[in-house]
């Protein structure tokens, strides 16, 4: 690679290192109070969301611990995983950017009321959501759109509204270039906004199977235009700024981009591999699926890039580490996506855990991780206060271990299940060989659910002093 | 053409280049599977109950664990013959709430694939306790009990069937009465039943991965391997009513071991029963009301003389065995 600077007009490059690097602490008190609350909030939502998946988890050990019908395994799992997308996951990205976005146009938000309107909304989508998938409505058993459509309108207002505000905030920028960051996570609330409104029109997914290929396209673009271009785009502010210097390349991360539009919106019908939806889509997907792998190379080559020669300042930090995580967790399990999606491979893994192991290493390892490394990252610089830095240790090491021990045991159970299903055996052993596997995933689970709660109470350790005076905050500064 | 200052070309070329690309992937081709899909011509919709039932398997999230699409896979040809987009045509929106078609095909198989389980498991009793409590007819299972979808029996439930429940998972009283959910759900089960298409490969053969796999076993050669071929079969085809040891569930479903036609010299019976099915037989004193189903259609005469002789071989039991053509013998005689 030549010079990274090389590449890039002049303009650019002193964007890049000013916007990221050259920041004082902000002294922003409504928009900090603004931002911690999205937080809060979406804390809130790991907490009931995890402690819910590490219930389920329980349950595969000890299926009759409760006959309570809004508990059930069936009606409950749907309940996690979208508490975790909508509420925690999502909630957490859209904090994050509504730093990330104002900071790089060099200008405040466009709208702190609507803010907090969109919260509102989200907040209450996910609660009456999650009530009534316990309750037992749900919107046709589809994975990650079960919320119906009042409720997921709900949820697409609230988000529709941050996309405006976002948007009202780049155009009247001060500054004249647009930091890539920003067309990430523009891209990322735009193609959300067309993704929630493509996936509840009924038009073509009335009838047998056409709801299939729109199911398989929602899934992955959920996953792939939602969280993962919001946390790359926070991540191409956050890396750059906590190492104090520039982005490796700009010009990777707009290839990557590019690739990551066009190659990742192909790619969902992997879902449905060997079923009996139109054979030329699923190789369509296949095909995509191996173009991937220009995206993830050139993403994270581009942050690792970034790192070399900081490693130092990473084994220092407390939000480092939870980013070079996320970064290596990207590429590995994204790859590991590509593998699934070979017709060969995917007739062992299909339907078994295995599919759940690659969940979690991407929503978890990549994703959530990476959200970490933004919150520990920004909030201290927000309010001034710092978490113990033995207990943000804690957390990495409890959700790192955890989430290892939960996908290690379900990558080999789930391999060693398909083998039993080719083999022939009867299904029934398939279960009774998983027993031990689901008791590793649960005490996997465990682990990861203490790790939330431990940061729940770093969060609580960050949180603004009540009366945010600049004085006192320049006092607390000169004391750290 | 410049992407990094033009904010409304960057933001429309994200929003609308991700529309087109959306339309070319997702939403035509949904369209033309929408428009070019027919139900196969024997295929029925689903009755009043039935698509009732459905909406309880909707709403209780059976389709978290369980599949209902067979791929085109040997390792698949248990669940019967490869799904075909027809076997899914007559789903239809379900009501304002859902204008979709539901997601039945499934992404986990934590539990068994269901598109043929109306054939594979047709025994209503065995369906019932199933859903009241899994591990009363299958130990092992770690599916979730549905009891809120009963009632006690009192005694005064006109048509609705009584259940009487083992005694480990009875609730006070022992007897139950499946609500009008319950029996809409099992209504829909039974309805899940695959409509057999020409030339479709392993139709409706349950296991016949083995018949590949260990065509040569039973042929002759390998005894072990015929017995870990009638184990597998029996496990997945009986054991759910007659237990993995034999011994039945008393008063519900017969022992196998010790049983006089297990254990007859003749064979004919039991290949019969096996072909054919049973309903109402009292054995050794007790009378058995509940139906077993045949499985003529489901296994090939191989298949069926691998599991007559495991269960003559097993447990204790001990009585001559049979041949593939023994029961091709049966099943002539029997269309006679
Ligand atoms: C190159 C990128 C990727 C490829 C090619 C890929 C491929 C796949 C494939 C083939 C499956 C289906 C497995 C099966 O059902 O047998 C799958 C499932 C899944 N992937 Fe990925 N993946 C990629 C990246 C990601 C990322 C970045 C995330 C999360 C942010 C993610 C989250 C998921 C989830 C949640 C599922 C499970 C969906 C379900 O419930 O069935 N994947 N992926
Ligand atoms: C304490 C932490 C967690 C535990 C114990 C846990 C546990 C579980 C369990 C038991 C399931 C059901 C698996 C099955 O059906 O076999 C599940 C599914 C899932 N969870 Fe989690 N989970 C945790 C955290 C998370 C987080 C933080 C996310 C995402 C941000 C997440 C995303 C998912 C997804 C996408 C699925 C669906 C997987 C699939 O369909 O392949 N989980 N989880």
């Amino acid at each position: 690679m030549v010079n990274p600077a090389s590449l890039l007009p002049a303009s650019r490059s002193a964007i890049v290192t000013k916007a990221a690097v050259e920041v004082a602490a902000d002294r922003d008190t409504a928009s900090t109070r603004l931002i911690y609350v999205y937080l809060g909030s979406a804390t809130f939502w790991l907490l009931v969301g995890t402690l819910i998946g590490a219930y389920l988890g329980l349950k595969f050990a000890t299926p009759d611990i409760d006959h309570i019908a809004w508990l059930s395994y069936g009606r409950l799992r749907p309940v996690h995983t979208n508490t975790v997308f909508w509420g925690w996951a999502s909630l957490a990205m859209i904090a994050l950017a509504l730093y990330v976005v104002p900071k790089t146009s060099r200008r405040r938000l466009h709208s702190l009321p609507l803010a907090w309107v969109s919260l509102g909304l989200i907040n209450a989508a996910v609660l009456v959501g999650d009530l009534l998938l316990m309750a037992g409505v749900n919107n046709g058993g589809q994975e990650y759109r079960e919320y119906i459509w009042p409720v997921q309108g709900v949820f697409a207002l609230g988000v529709i509204l941050v996309t405006y505000n976002m948007i009202r905030t780049i155009v009247g920028r001060a500054i004249e270039e647009i930091y890539i960051s920003n067309w990430y996570i523009m891209g990322g609330f735009l193609w959300t906004v067309a993704l929630m409104v493509i996936a509840y029109v009924p038009v073509y997914q009335q009838t047998g199977i056409s709801e299939t290929v729109i199911q398989g396209f929602y899934m992955h673009m959920g996953v792939g235009m939602w969280f993962t271009p919001m946390v790359l785009g926070l991540t191409y502010y956050f890396l750059p700024k906590l190492l104090n210097k520039p982005i490796y390349s700009y010009s990777l991360g707009v290839l990557a981009f590019w690739t990551q539009m066009v190659f990742y919106s192909m790619i969902g019908a992997h879902h449905f591999i060997f079923a009996p939806t139109p054979w030329w889509l699923q190789t369509v997907a296949i095909i995509f699926s191996v173009g991937m792998i220009v995206t993830l190379a050139a993403g994270t080559g581009n942050f690792l890039m970034t790192m070399k020669g900081s490693f130092h300042t990473v084994a220092r930090s407390y939000s480092l580490p939870f980013i070079l995580v996320g970064v290596i967790a990207y590429f590995l399990f994204s790859l590991q996506g590509t593998f699934e999606a070979f017709r060969s491979l995917n007739r062992v893994w299909h339907f078994t855990n295995f599919t759940v192991a690659h969940s979690h290493l991407t929503m978890y390892g990549f994703v959530v991780f990476l959200i970490w490394g933004g919150i520990y990252g920004l909030v201290p610089r927000l309010t001034g206060r710092e978490p113990s830095h033995f207990l943000a240790g804690v957390h990495f090491w409890f959700a790192f271990v955890g989430v290892a021990i939960y996908t290690i045991a379900l990558m080999i159970g789930g391999t060693m299940q398909g083998m039993s299903w080719m083999a022939g055996d009867a299904f029934i052993e398939s279960v009774t060989m998983m027993a031990p596997f689901w008791l590793w995933r649960a005490l996997g689970g465990g682990l990861m659910f203490l790790s939330h709660l431990i940061f729940a109470y770093n969060l609580w350790c960050m949180r603004p002093a009540r009366r945010d005076l600049p004085q006192e905050l320049a006092a607390q500064e000169a004391m750290a | 053409m410049n992407f990094h200052r033009n904010h409304w070309l960057l933001l429309g070329t994200i929003f609308f280049g991700f529309i087109g690309l959306a339309f070319i992937i997702a939403i035509l081709p949904a369209q033309w599977m929408q428009r070019n899909t027919e139900p196969l011509p024997e295929a029925k919709p689903l009755s009043d109950i039935e698509q009732r039932g459905l909406e309880v398997y909707i709403a209780e999230g059976c389709v978290a664990c369980h599949t209902q699409q067979v791929r085109p896979l040997p390792m698949d040809s248990p669940w019967g013959r490869p799904t075909a987009a027809a076997d899914y045509a007559l789903l239809g929106p379900m009501d304002v709430w859902r204008p979709y078609s539901p997601a039945v095909l499934g992404s986990a198989r934590t539990g068994p694939d269901l598109s043929n389980i109306g054939a594979r498991q047709s025994s209503e009793t065995w369906q019932y306790l199933h859903l009241y409590n899994p591990r009363a007819v299958v130990k092992e299972s770690i599916m979730p009990a549905y009891p809120w979808l009963f009632e006690p029996a009192t005694g005064a439930e006109g048509d609705a069937p009584v259940v009487t429940i083992p005694e480990a998972y009875a609730p006070e009283g022992g007897k139950v009465v499946p609500t009008e959910q319950g029996q809409a759900l099992v209504a829909y089960l039974l309805a899940l039943r695959q409509i057999p298409i020409e030339g479709a490969s392993g139709t409706t053969q349950t296991a016949s991965t083995e018949t590949s796999r260990d065509s040569d076993a039973s042929a002759g050669g390998d005894e072990e391997k015929a017995d870990a071929k009638g184990a597998s079969l029996y496990a997945n085809t009986c054991a759910s009513c007659h237990q993995a040891n034999g011994e039945g569930l008393p008063g519900t479903f017969p022992p196998l071991v010790g049983n006089a036609v297990v254990l007859a010299d003749d064979p004919g019976e039991h290949i019969d029963t096996i072909l054919n099915g049973a309903q109402g037989r009292t054995i050794d004193g007790t009378e058995y009301a509940s139906p077993m189903p045949g499985f003529a259609d489901q296994l090939d005469d191989d298949q069926v003389a691998a599991i007559v002789n495991h269960e003559r071989t097993s447990w204790g039991n001990d009585a001559p065995t049979v041949t593939a053509e023994d029961v091709a013998g049966r099943r002539e005689a029997g269309a006679e």
